[in-house]
């Protein structure tokens, strides 16, 4: 069994957090670079420039790319011969705290949904566990924004509906969405398990980095296919009309129940942030 | 593309009948902040009559909850926020005074509705680019509501600060003509 002391978890939380939030991934510079060339619209390449822009000064002053830090999503991937000296979970949330309050990012957690006040250091983190053999700790660090978590929509459709119900879903979901979530938007797409896990599955999508297609081909052409109708909606960037309104679809499938088609769109922003570390 | 019209707060009625959609704007002056529970708290005071602790007529609410100043810095990341939460407050918010709204999203009917009656527009900034937005404001002031943390009401004073107008006081919503422009 190896020993990880708690304050390794606690640094490596804090830094993950302020690194997702002040340095977009090299993928979605070059998403946005792609973007400009296919941009049919003025206003679009203008935003486009604006995100370019945007990124830049984000990395050079280390201040965060949105006001909206997000809240802070983990997910470990903890190695069943690792231990942490101590709680993992409290480690994990001081982390947060630490990141939050030290890097000057805002804290936009109620402690409770009706009753609540601001907790002021942006936690409790929401963290999905997995269990995996091994020694090693995986963590990634990916805040999401309210605006396009909003958009996001679960729904229980008949097994008759298909690939083609899940295409038609997942297209109405954007449209409906049209200038909210911050477009050029990334799409996650859940397919299959049950109510709760399959929005797990469409939030777990997200944590690809732009281009990364389904290993399996026959989901990686409804990528393709989706990508393409989405864009083919107008939307465009910020939703004032354009060809850029998504950047990339993932999706992420799991056995169902033989009465049972469940599928989730979660919407990520523009500033699709996501960094991990191995300890 | 035109060059950008230039504007300060406070807006008369005439201010606002000369924005059209898909107008650049330049905002240069004091302008308020305000988001979900700052618009909860307005709303309700204005329905009980009582006073509030803020002028809102012939001004401008950017629906913002800025990111922490760093050392030096007069304020953090600052972009707009989604604007249909604050459907619900803004048609009684320009019944009394309001002239203008900075946000990002699509507004719904009954907004779209009393930016004709009452002379209202509603702009838009790049969500999402924080960062950048952040160089055109000047000063930062929290005014109201300091308990309220990221969504206290704050008095900025912003230079050159660049919108567009999204729905105008004609009815026209920027949103549905550059979608039909560019559906295919």
């Amino acid at each position: 069994m190896r020993q990880v002391p708690y304050k390794t978890i606690v640094e490596t939380v804090a830094q993950l957090c302020t690194d997702a939030n002040y340095f977009l991934g090299d993928d979605m510079i070059k998403a946005f670079k792609d973007g400009l060339s296919k941009e049919d619209s003025d206003a679009g390449k203008d935003i486009l420039n604006q995100l370019l822009k945007n990124a830049d000064i984000a990395k050079t002053e280390k201040v965060p790319l949105c006001q909206d830090c997000g809240f802070a999503v983990i997910f470990l991937e903890l190695g069943t011969d690792a231990h942490v000296e101590g709680n993992i979970i409290e480690a994990i949330n001081d982390g947060v705290k630490k990141g939050y309050t030290d890097g000057y990012l805002r804290k936009s957690i109620l402690s409770d949904p009706v009753k609540g006040r601001n907790t002021g250091d942006n936690t409790p983190a929401i963290i999905h566990t997995t269990l995996v053999p091994g020694d090693k700790i995986k963590i990634t660090v990916a805040p999401k924004g309210g605006g396009s978590e909003n958009m996001s929509e679960v729904n229980m459709m008949k097994p008759a509906d298909g690939i083609e119900g899940v295409k038609t879903f997942v297209v109405d979901r954007v449209l409906r969405s049209s200038a909210n979530p911050c477009p050029p938007i990334v799409v996650g797409v859940g397919v299959g398990g049950t109510f709760e896990y399959v929005a797990f599955l469409a939030k777990k999508a997200l944590l690809r980095n732009i281009g990364e297609r389904n290993p399996d081909p026959f989901y990686a052409d409804v990528e393709r296919e989706l990508l393409e109708r989405i864009n083919n909606l107008g939307i465009g960037p910020q939703g004032l009309g354009g060809r850029i309104t998504a950047l990339d679809v993932f999706i992420e499938t799991h056995p169902r129940h033989i009465a049972s088609f469940p599928v989730a769109v979660n919407i990520n922003c523009h500033v699709a942030r996501h960094k991990t570390a191995v300890i | 593309m035109s060059e950008p019209k230039k504007i300060s707060p406070p807006l008369s009625d005439e201010d606002i009948m000369n924005l059209k959609i898909g107008d650049r704007v330049l905002i240069t002056g004091k302008i308020l902040t305000g988001r979900d529970s700052a618009h909860k708290r307005l709303y309700e005071l204005i329905q009980k009559g009582e006073k509030l602790p803020i002028e809102i007529k012939g001004q401008i609410i950017y629906y913002v909850g800025p990111a922490p100043a760093k050392p030096g810095y007069v304020i953090g990341s600052a972009g707009p926020t989604t604007s249909y939460r604050m459907d619900p407050y803004a048609p009684l918010l320009m019944e009394h005074g309001l002239k203008g709204m900075i946000g990002k999203g699509v507004r719904s009917q009954s907004v779209r509705d009393a930016m004709k009656k009452f002379k209202g527009v509603y702009f838009a900034a790049t969500g999402g680019a924080g960062a950048l937005i952040a160089r055109n404001i000047r000063t930062a002031t929290i005014i109201a509501y300091e308990d309220l943390g990221p969504e206290a009401i704050r008095e900025l004073e912003v230079e050159d600060f660049p919108v567009i107008v999204a729905n105008d006081a004609f009815g026209g919503d920027l949103y549905e003509e550059g979608m039909k422009k560019f559906r295919r």
